[in-house]
């Protein structure tokens, strides 16, 4: 059985469907009959289901729907109701926020209505899946590791669509929904507060991002390769070292003089994680509404490093 | 599983080889522009600028003029805006034009071959025009065109209309009523590389003075009202700039501040300059023309065809390569004092 719960495996266990523990104290039951399946065994547990909805579930997926819905039809409005030219043009179409000009106040629905109507249906929908996974987690007696940690992505999405708008005083400021426009909304921000990455918050987000994924591939790797050994029962081996934990930790001791141990490994990846959108979410709130110029910010502070002017002479022909 | 892997490499060999082929082969040019470690390099495909290159035909220069003292106004009737050059001038002028706008129609293009003299074709009206805005920008211009200057041939290129102008764009059609306007973005348009930027960045740009500079001058908020919407335009005017030059951002700015002068590179002063001459253009010359143009001449919304970057530029810094045209010319479209 040692290949049994590795990605891949050629092993995948029968039998009765597992039900979980009965749920105590739920109005909802758990919905679906169980089934297996070939493929999703390939990648993870081979059983689907039974899942738990609830109420806060229901209303999420109703109001995630809605606001896919809105989003989706206002897109597909905007090339007339082309299918061809919805499918092609996909990634390029949004549902703009409102225009400068209508600040906080309620615009018409074609002038960004539509927007802020989204904009509250996926907000409430992301909040209740958060309350359905922080009832879940104190159901099951677990840790609030994962809704702090998604609270940690809210906090994100609603600086950026919702707090720093409200901020600055105007819906304009928030980023539209669609593919490409969101990118270029990410740009066009860049340049118009003088360039993000003189941000010391979003230096650090960038930090605990590409640290994230260092770490998930040190961790992954090292798992992996000591999963012939029993490596993969991680909790076990921080009670009971075994070999596969020995030999992980002085891979890592021999390469690099530290290990972490299969409890702190966690810790590390979990901050890094919840880090990332906490520091970029700060850096955000903090971009126009107290610096507006994070280039010129980072000159007062003497983080720009100084160039020669290797073409000097060129003056601004607006001051002259 | 055995079939597996085989058929996830052949799927993505199949989808990689059509967008492979959209891509441009190395190796490129790089030539460095700016302090080293800037990034501030020009990028060149040599074998797309070696076809640009070879693409431009430039028609060969008449032979000077052999000035013999009589005024083309002493010889011909109706001359409004030539009347001052030698007839001998004049003619070789007629004939250059009609290399460079209209080699295929011919003088009667503009001309009733009847009556050369008569105003009864409305291009005629607007070549005249044309001949008194080519004078405008060879004389007041310099600090965009410099000595190279332009003649009609720079945007004409033997075509009677230029290829590359612009009207107002009110995009392609949306559902009306309440759905959701798509706030002039998002078509993936050409004019702005195919980005989803504001679609037309040339309307309260180009037309007259519009609100370019959106970055924060100062460290700290301190009253600069410039909103993301507004940068965007800002941006898609720029991916225009850089399309019709064929040039990178970091031709005239260091991309680390692109609005600080000082890291800029002396191109941006020109193309400072260029805009402002794109601005004096349209409004002095080509907006009065409304009246004139026949409808299939015109924008989509009745607007007159305008000029921008691309017009003259055509995918090169320099237009037409650099070739210097107007000083074979110089009397005939300089010299004289613009109106």
């Amino acid at each position: 059985m040692a290949e049994y719960q590795n990605i891949l495996t050629r092993v995948q266990v029968r039998g009765e469907p597992e039900m979980g523990v009965p749920a105590a104290g739920d109005a909802w039951p758990r919905d679906g009959k169980p089934f297996f399946n070939y493929w999703v065994g390939k990648i993870g547990n081979a059983q689907l289901g039974p899942i738990y909805l609830g109420w806060t579930g229901t209303i999420s997926l109703i109001f995630g729907i809605i606001a896919f819905e809105i989003i989706g039809l206002n897109m597909w409005a905007s090339v007339n109701w082309d299918p061809v030219q919805f499918v092609r043009q996909l990634p390029w179409l949004a549902l703009e926020p409102p225009a400068p000009e209508y600040g906080l106040r309620i615009p018409p629905m074609s002038e960004g209505g539509w927007w802020l109507l989204a904009g509250f249906f996926l907000t409430a929908s992301i909040l209740m899946w958060w309350v359905r996974m922080y009832s879940r987690a104190r159901q099951l007696g677990m840790g609030l590791h994962v809704p702090l940690a998604f609270a940690s992505a809210i906090w994100l999405y609603l600086v950026l669509g919702f707090i720093r708008p409200l901020m600055m005083g105007s819906w304009s400021e928030a980023v539209p929904f669609g593919i490409f426009p969101h990118l270029d909304w990410t740009a066009a921000f860049s340049i118009r507060y003088g360039n993000l990455f003189y941000n010391p918050f979003h230096m650090l987000s960038i930090v605990f991002l590409y640290g994230s994924a260092l770490l998930f591939a040190m961790h992954g790797a090292t798992i992996l390769a000591v999963s012939h050994l029993g490596g993969e029962r991680e909790l076990e081996q921080i009670t009971d070292r075994g070999t596969a934990s020995e030999r992980a930790a002085l891979f890592w001791r021999w390469t690099m003089g530290f290990n972490a141990t299969m409890e702190s490994v966690h810790r590390w990846a979990w901050w890094f994680a919840v880090l990332t959108p906490l520091t970029g979410g700060i850096g955000i709130l903090l971009t126009g509404t107290v610096v507006d110029n994070w280039y010129l910010w980072g000159i007062k502070h003497g983080i720009v490093p100084p160039y020669p002017d290797v073409t000097p002479g060129v003056v601004d022909p607006a001051t002259q | 599983m055995n079939i597996i892997i085989p058929a996830a490499v052949a799927i993505t060999v199949l989808v990689s080889i059509p967008m492979m082929l959209q891509w441009e082969r190395p190796p490129m040019d790089s030539k460095q522009q700016g302090y080293r470690g800037t990034g501030m390099v020009q990028i060149d495909n040599p074998r797309i600028k070696a076809k640009q290159a070879a693409s431009i035909e430039i028609p060969e220069a008449y032979d000077p003029a052999e000035v013999e003292g009589t005024k083309a106004s002493e010889v011909y009737e109706n001359l409004k805006v030539l009347g001052d050059l030698d007839q001998a001038e004049f003619d070789r002028l007629m004939f250059a034009i009609t290399d460079w706008v209209s080699p295929d129609e011919g003088c009667g293009y503009c001309h009733n071959e009847e009556n050369l003299a008569e105003d009864s074709k409305y291009t005629k009206i607007v070549a005249r025009r044309m001949l008194q805005m080519t004078k405008a920008i060879n004389t007041n211009w310099s600090n965009h065109v410099a000595e190279t200057g332009v003649t009609c041939y720079t945007c004409h290129r033997g075509k009677p209309v230029p290829q590359n102008v612009w009207a107002l764009d009110p995009g392609s059609r949306q559902a009306g009523g309440m759905a959701a306007s798509r706030a002039g973005q998002n078509l993936g348009a050409p004019a702005v590389g195919l980005t989803s930027l504001p679609y037309d960045p040339f309307a309260g740009n180009l037309d007259k003075k519009g609100l370019i500079r959106v970055t924060a001058p100062t460290a700290l908020p301190n009253g600069h009202t410039p909103h993301i919407k507004d940068t965007e335009k800002t941006y898609a005017l720029m991916m225009h700039l850089s399309t019709a030059l064929g040039v990178n951002c970091t031709f005239c700015h260091n991309s680390r501040h692109f609005a600080n002068w000082e890291q800029s590179s002396p191109a941006r002063v020109t193309a400072y300059h260029g805009l402002a001459m794109v601005r004096d253009v349209n409004k002095t010359y080509m907006e009065p023309l409304v009246d004139v143009f026949p409808p299939e001449r015109k924008g989509p919304q009745g607007d007159v065809l305008k000029v921008n970057c691309a017009t003259c530029h055509e995918g090169q810094s320099k237009p037409l390569g650099g070739i210097q045209m107007l000083k074979d010319y110089l009397t005939e479209l300089s010299a004289a004092k613009a109106d």
